[in-house]
C-alpha cells in the first residue's frame, strides 16, 4: 500500500504498524513522535495502529531551536 | 577571569533570589534556545557558561532534526527541556506540535509560538490566544511567546498561561528592547511571571529586561550566532543579575537636572 511519510510517497507492506514505520525512520532517535492524518498517535498504541493505503504521517525528532 | 572562576559566586548569588514557574523552582533567570548553535561542543559550553537551566528544543521531520546527540549533551548538562511551537501558524498546528511535543519529550510544558508571518515573526495574538486557551485546558503548562501588548498579555494570564513571553523585538534580529514602556506595563498587568523574549542582542538589553521587572530572559541567537558564544553566554548570565539586583536594590529617580553628589558646603574660595 502506499502512505505519505514526512511529505513523501512511500510503498508499505499491507500490516504495517505505527511502530514498524517508527523502527524504520527513527534514525537513532528515541525521543520521536508520530502524527496519522492530523492527530496524535500515543506511543502506547504505536504497536496497535495499523496503516491503511492512502495514511498521511509525520514523524517527528527533536532538533535544536529557540 | 574565566567562565569557570566566575560561575560559583554568580550561583550563590543567583540561589540566594530564586523564581517560581509553573509550580517548579529555578535559580537561574536565564533560558536558553538551542537554535542557531555551531557545533554540539559549542552549545555544552554555552549551556554550562550561562547557568541555565531550562533549555528550549523544537520538534521536526525526523531527517530535518540534530542528531542525537544533542540530547544526550542537554541531558549531560542537567537542564530541564522546554519544547517549543516554532514555525506554526495557526492554533490548530500549535496544539498539536504542543501534543506531539509532549510525545516526544515527556513534557506538559510548552513554549507557546505562534507567527503571522515569516518575515516579521511576529506572534499572531488571535491564534495565540486560541491555542493557549485549548492548551492549559489540556492540561500544558504554557509558557506564550508574545508581543510586547500589556492587554494581549494580561489576556494570556487570564487564560491560565504559567509565563507570558513578550518580545523586545523580532526574534534573530537583535534589536533590543524596542518599547520598554511596554515591557514594564505589561509587568505591571499581571501576576504571572514575565520573561523577554526575543531581540536581546547584547548583555546591556538582558540587563535592561530584568531592571524593567522581568522575572527571567529567554534567548537564543545573541549567544549561539555570538563569535565567542561561550562568552557571550557568560556576560548574559552576568547581566540578567546584574540587571536583577539593579531592580531590587532600586535605581535613583532621573532628574532634569545635576544633583552635585559632593557637597557645596566648606567650599574655598580661591
Amino acid at each position: 500500500m502506499q502512505v505519505t511519510v514526512n511529505g513523501e510517497a512511500t510503498e508499505l507492506a499491507a500490516d504495517t504498524t505505527v511502530a514498524d514505520l517508527v523502527t524504520a525512520h527513527s534514525g537513532g532517535h528515541d525521543r520521536v513522535a508520530v502524527a496519522l492524518n492530523g492527530d496524535v498517535v500515543p506511543r502506547s498504541s504505536w504497536p496497535a495502529t495499523r496503516l491503511s493505503p492512502g495514511d498521511a504521517l509525520e514523524v517527528l525528532a527533536p532538533t535544536a531551536g529557540g | 577571569m574565566t567562565t569557570q572562576d566566575l560561575a560559583p559566586a554568580l550561583a550563590r548569588e543567583e540561589a540566594g533570589d530564586p523564581f517560581a514557574l509553573g509550580g517548579e523552582t529555578f535559580t537561574s533567570r536565564l533560558l536558553l534556545g538551542t537554535g542557531g548553535v555551531p557545533s554540539l561542543e559549542t552549545l555544552e559550553a554555552a549551556v554550562r557558561a550561562s547557568g541555565t537551566q531550562l533549555v528550549t528544543v523544537a520538534l521536526r521531520r525526523v531527517e530535518a532534526s540534530s542528531s542525537a546527540s544533542m540530547l544526550e549533551v542537554l541531558d549531560r548538562c542537567g537542564v530541564r527541556l522546554l519544547p517549543n511551537t516554532a514555525g506554526c501558524r495557526t492554533a490548530r498546528e500549535a496544539v498539536l506540535t504542543a501534543q506531539l511535543a509532549r510525545e516526544a519529550f515527556g513534557t506538559d510544558w510548552v513554549k507557546l509560538e505562534v507567527i503571522g508571518d515569516e518575515h516579521t515573526l511576529l506572534p499572531d495574538g488571535v491564534e495565540l490566544l486560541d491555542a493557549a486557551e485549548q492548551l492549559v485546558a489540556d492540561g500544558f503548562t504554557v509558557l506564550a511567546y508574545t508581543t510586547d501588548d500589556p492587554i494581549l498579555g494580561r489576556r494570556l494570564a487570564d487564560a491560565g498561561c504559567a509565563a507570558v513571553m513578550p518580545l523586545g523585538s523580532p526574534i534573530g534580529s537583535g534589536l533590543g528592547i524596542r518599547n520598554p514602556h511596554n515591557i514594564a506595563l505589561l509587568r505591571e498587568g499581571v501576576d504571572v511571571p514575565v520573561v523577554l523574549d526575543a531581540g536581546i542582542g547584547t548583555a546591556s538589553d538582558a540587563a535592561l529586561a530584568m531592571e524593567l521587572g522581568c522575572d527571567a530572559v529567554l534567548l537564543a541567537s545573541a549567544v549561539t550566532r555570538a563569535r565567542d558564544p561561550e562568552r557571550m553566554a557568560l556576560a548574559m548570565r552576568q547581566a540578567v543579575e546584574g540587571g536583577r539586583q539593579a531592580l531590587r536594590a532600586g535605581r535613583i529617580p532621573r532628574r532634569w537636572h545635576a544633583e552635585a553628589s559632593t557637597s557645596f558646603e566648606g567650599l574655598p574660595d580661591l
